[in-house]
């Protein structure tokens, strides 16, 4: 049958779809009878080449790459028409094809481009026509056929053997190095490095015999050729490309990077140590440490040498003179590379750890650059996570002496400051193995309880930045039971005695006493606690959870250390103007608000009550958010069911009630309950939500509580740091946000209209606040509905709202729509009006739009290029160099407007 | 600028390039008054791309930060830029796109001078006449294809 296809069909003479019938027959026929088609041998080869030549229509071209694909890859016998079949589909290349504007068939060229790619690099057989073929493409002038030229070779040379590479090396070797020494762009560079990374794994994979020369040697001598004298240039320009040539070849295999180490290492190590420039030698470290890390992409598990072993110690050397350098940039680039050999399993000895722990000590205590002590404690992170003995040795002993010590310059405050800081961001940097953070914890805590006892001279800054550091050791400490007991058993308690102890001092005779009362700190170590609940133990944390509920609710103390509290503490009740005791339940949140969801949390019911009334009755700023919090916290993991229904109706209630009066003193506490509440029932979608967001737009017409109600909209919204987020596992439906937005666009844009003319600001901002936050899709396909809405709130006379509508227009004016288009005139105008607002940050926001409106299409911007230009010239003088720089950035873009570098 | 095209210095030196100025507090104060300064200027004109390389014009050291000079009060600015090499045929062209980038970036009260750096060019007095006659400046932009090379060299888009 198909004999008398291909010769009495004369394929392309037929019509589009015939054609269409006649490939995908040829398809099914592959499928279904591979013996039959197999037994014809070379001649249906032959009649396929024959039935796709000339074929120009890009669908039946995808089915013909597709049948010539399957050839290849079943293994059909070519015979002699090996080269028919690549002239006929290799003319295709490379691919130029744009789709018609009304394309139905949805064919794109990156489709058409690998279907032909996966044609061409089918069989190593094509590698005689085939590499020719891409060498002439990448001398020719036109990027995208460089392009693909290279990412070609990338995919063909995984299929070959050395043979068929062996006398094109030259041309390709050539081809590369003038893509890379004289690249235009950085698409081109990348690819060509990919492609050179894949040849040399090509040529690693040759067998070595006796009697033929190692290819791959020979490879690399060409490339070591070129390349090498260049790294003895440091200053020159040509120095990185050649390092990025040698670094790709070098990350291909591991025979691929000893050659290329032994040839280039002994002469940069010699250079680093001759040269005396600070820059040259920058350079020969850097180009070093990118050596490391190419090797370390391609080193395999099963080898435990490390390339880099036999130059171990002068790479030590070299690390540690740069380390003792007094050049920032030299230092920086010296720990990077530290942290890279530390990564090198197995090279570095102790010896070296414990000197280069030395190095790192004194430069934490001694070097007051910024960018170097943070890149210091980088690297120390880095380090200890592989090498965690010298740490607890030598670097914690001595940083604890450094933050006790009463030495004389105390005094002077500002320099003792940083050191500090400095050791506490080390301190947690360095605690990654549980061992480690043993060790670190306890002087952390020391921190702590002596700025409590006043003895010491810590500042409200310093103790946070302890509270800090130990919530970055929750976050990065792997989860152990080692590490769950220090957080549970020890931290824990001991951050909730301290907290208390500070709450009892503060109410005593003597006054104020303890620092730890300070909200700053407090806010603190909610973190701490919240991100040890969430992640560490979750047996340990429900335990954790149970003795802080009966503390807070029974006043149980048994658990705390140092215990001489007073047996009748009544945590959750306000005692009169004292709130040192009442703004610890944001510890409790911390802790009963981040349990994963299987943990139950014991007596709910009564805490739920007791929140309540504590958040209702309470006229203390921290301690009636942070019990709301609390009990939106509990709310939205509380299962569904009638216990739930019921509390959050009574709740609901009891605010109505309050909002309701006028004239009630807690309507501030009674509406942060409510927008707490309606946040924890929005997330999980719980019908009882709607009567919730019903209230909160009545209320935006309430001349007291209108404006926190618009601002609330952007609590709902967005995500909150301390509860409700997926971090303490709370129950957040997909796209809560959008369902939010449809629901009630609408009522916010009927409110507007009908609401008087003094709380409208109100409703424009809550737009925008909801908008703001809204994913980028939505915000797109929603503009035609609230454009005019915006522009309206361009010209609003309250500056919160115009910038939150700027700062909502910017990221969408990056991808233009046509609703944009349309409303060009009336956003131009009303953006200029704004570049001589009197707040600076409007000033550089509305600058800022219209510089991402440069990047409309250039037919509908064209007319309004001179107005801008006038427009943006008194902003060049402004007195602010941030606006000015904005200006000199959005007017450049403008003035090239127009030409074709521009676009 | 691929297949034969043969540079003029093909392998040039390069220098590092300055970090970012630092954000300070009074800059973000809206009661401040920033004068313009050396740096200001230095940072409009540091990364103009070099017509011949992918390089911007500070990586080739053509500009310095400590050849710039403004007078903010007295409304003048001038700027000496090094040529790499001194045969350099592009320093015309150089020249001419540090004046229109600082046209189109400060405002009109500004005189702006730009010249080579004294002893670095061959035809150092030639260039420096051409790029101090605003006629002949004015002239040269109405050239729609210098126009053109100018822009590709403030253009931000490429590097």
């Amino acid at each position: 049958m198909l004999r008398s296809v291909f010769q009495d069909v004369h394929v392309q003479s037929l019509m589009l779809a015939e054609r269409a019938c006649v490939y995908n027959m040829l398809i099914n026929l592959m499928k279904t009878r591979e013996a039959e088609l197999k037994g014809l041998g070379p001649d249906f080869v032959f009649g396929f080449v024959q039935s796709m030549d000339g074929e120009r229509d890009p669908r039946n071209l995808l089915l013909a790459f597709h049948i010539a694909k399957n050839i290849l890859l079943q293994g059909y016998d070519l015979g002699t028409f090996t080269e028919e079949l690549f002239e006929v589909t290799s003319c295709y290349y490379p691919i130029d094809f744009t789709p018609p504007p009304n394309d139905v068939n949805g064919i794109t060229k990156e489709e058409l481009i690998l279907a032909l790619r996966a044609v061409l690099t089918g069989t190593p057989k094509f590698s005689q026509f085939l590499l020719p073929l891409l060498i002439e493409k990448l001398d020719s002038d036109v990027q995208t056929a460089k392009l693909d030229a290279l990412q070609t070779l990338a995919a063909c040379v995984s299929q070959y053997e050395d043979q068929d590479l062996r006398e094109f090396l030259e041309g390709l070797w050539m081809s590369l190095r003038r893509e890379v020494f004289q690249t235009s762009s950085e698409k081109i560079e990348s690819a060509a490095l990919a492609a050179l990374t894949a040849l040399t794994s090509c040529l690693s994979r040759s067998v070595l015999s006796t009697d033929s020369e190692d290819i791959l040697s020979t490879f690399l001598d060409l490339i070591l050729r070129d390349c090498k004298h260049h790294l003895c240039e440091p200053d020159l320009k040509l120095v990185w490309p050649s390092a990025k040539l040698l670094q790709a070849s070098c990350s291909a295999s591991n025979r691929a990077s000893y050659i290329i180490t032994a040839a280039v290492m002994p002469s940069l190590i010699e250079q680093f140590h001759s040269r005396t420039q600070c820059s040259h030698r920058r350079t020969l470290l850097e180009v070093v440490h990118q050596f490391i890390r190419s090797v370390r992409t391609s080193q395999s598990v099963d080898i435990d040498e490390s390339v880099f072993s036999e130059y171990r110690a002068a790479l030590c050397s070299m690390v540690f003179s740069a380390l003792s350098e007094s050049n920032f940039s030299l230092q920086i680039t010296a720990t990077s590379v530290l942290s890279s050999l530390a990564q090198q399993t197995g090279l570095l000895l102790d010896s070296d750890i414990q000197l280069a722990v030395d190095h790192l000590t004194r430069l934490l205590l001694t070097e007051e650059d910024e960018r170097v002590s943070s890149a210091v404690v980088q690297c120390a992170g880095a380090v200890a996570e592989q090498h965690p003995e010298a740490f607890i040795t030598k670097m914690i002993p001595r940083l604890k002496e450094e933050l006790f010590s009463d030495s004389t310059e105390a005094s002077e405050l500002q320099p003792g400051h940083a050191v500090h800081q400095r050791c506490l961001a080390a301190l947690a940097a360095v605690s990654i193995q549980p061992s480690v953070v043993q060790e670190s914890t306890p002087v952390l805590l020391q921190v702590l309880s002596s700025a409590h006892s006043g003895s010491s001279r810590f500042s409200v800054d310093e103790v946070v930045l302890a509270c800090r550091s130990l919530q970055r050791i929750a976050e990065q400490v792997q989860d152990t039971e080692e590490a769950g007991q220090c957080f549970h058993d020890v931290i824990i308690p001991r951050l909730l005695s301290l907290a208390l102890q500070a709450a009892l001092q503060n109410e005593g005779p003597s006054g104020p006493g303890s620092p730890l009362t300070e909200e700053q700190i407090l806010s603190a170590m909610v973190p701490v606690i919240s991100t040890a609940c969430s992640r560490l133990q979750p047996t340990m944390a429900g335990q954790t959870a149970s003795r802080v509920v009966s503390l807070f609710l029974e006043g149980d103390v048994t658990f705390l250390p140092d215990n001489s509290f007073p047996s009748d503490l009544q945590l959750l009740k306000q005692q009169g103007a004292l709130w040192s005791r009442s703004q610890l339940v944001c510890l409790l949140m911390a802790c009963v608000c981040s349990l994963p969801r299987n943990v139950e949390v014991p007596q709910v019911e009564q805490l739920l009550s007791q929140l309540e009334e504590l958040s209702c009755s309470c006229t203390h700023m921290l301690s009636y958010t942070s019990a709301s919090k609390c009990f939106a916290g509990l709310i939205n993991k509380t299962p569904l069911g009638d216990s739930l229904d019921s509390s959050v109706q009574r709740t609901m209630h009891r605010v109505c009630r309050e909002l309701d009066c006028p004239s009630s003193p807690c309507r501030t506490q009674a509406f942060t309950l409510m927008v707490w509440l309606a946040k924890a029932l929005l997330l999980r979608y719980h019908p009882l939500f709607s009567a919730l967001t019903d209230k909160l737009f009545s209320l935006l017409d309430d001349p007291d509580l209108g404006l926190m109600a618009a601002d609330s909209f952007s609590l709902l919204m967005s995500d909150t740091v301390d509860v409700l987020n997926h971090s303490c596992h709370a129950d957040i439906r997909l796209m809560y946000r959008q369902r939010f937005f449809s629901v009630n666009s609408a009522k916010l844009v009927q409110g507007f209209s009908a609401a008087p003319q003094e709380t409208k600001p109100n409703y424009l901002k809550a737009l925008s606040n909801i908008v703001t936050q809204l994913p980028k899709q939505v915000q797109v396909s929603e503009l035609p509905a609230l454009l005019s809405l915006l522009l309206e709130a361009l010209t609003c006379p309250d500056q919160g709202v115009q910038l939150s509508t700027l700062s909502f227009l910017e990221p969408v004016l990056l991808n233009p729509s046509a609703v944009f288009i349309q409303q060009l005139e009336a956003l131009v105008s009303r953006l200029l009006v704004l570049v001589c607002s009197p707040a600076m940050k409007i000033r550089i926001a509305s600058i800022r739009c219209i510089h991402a409106l440069s990047q409309f299409p250039v037919h509908e911007v064209l007319p309004f290029r001179a107005r801008v230009l006038r427009a943006l010239a008194p902003p060049l003088d402004d007195r602010k160099r941030l606006v000015r720089r904005e200006a000199v950035q959005a007017r450049g873009e403008w003035f090239l407007l127009g030409s074709p570098v521009g676009r | 600028m691929s297949g034969g095209a043969q540079l003029e210095n093909a392998n040039p030196v390069i220098f590092q390039r300055s970090v970012e100025r630092l954000l300070t507090a009074s800059e973000e104060d809206e009661d401040v008054h920033d004068p313009i300064d050396d740096r200001e200027i230095f940072d409009l004109i540091r990364s103009i791309n070099d017509p011949e390389h992918p390089l911007s014009l500070e990586e080739l050291n053509v500009v310095e930060e400590i050849r710039v000079k403004v007078n903010d009060a007295e409304s003048t600015v001038s700027i000496e830029f090094t040529p790499t090499i001194p045969h350099c045929s592009m320093a015309t062209l150089i020249g001419l796109s540090i004046k229109v980038k600082l046209l189109r970036s400060l405002p009109d009260r500004f005189k702006i001078d730009v010249r080579i750096t004294p002893g670095t060019h061959a035809s150092e007095d030639a260039v420096n006449k051409q790029l101090a006659d605003k006629e002949r400046v004015a002239a040269a932009l109405e050239n729609s294809s210098l126009l053109e090379v100018v822009n590709q060299c403030l253009s931000t888009r490429n590097s």
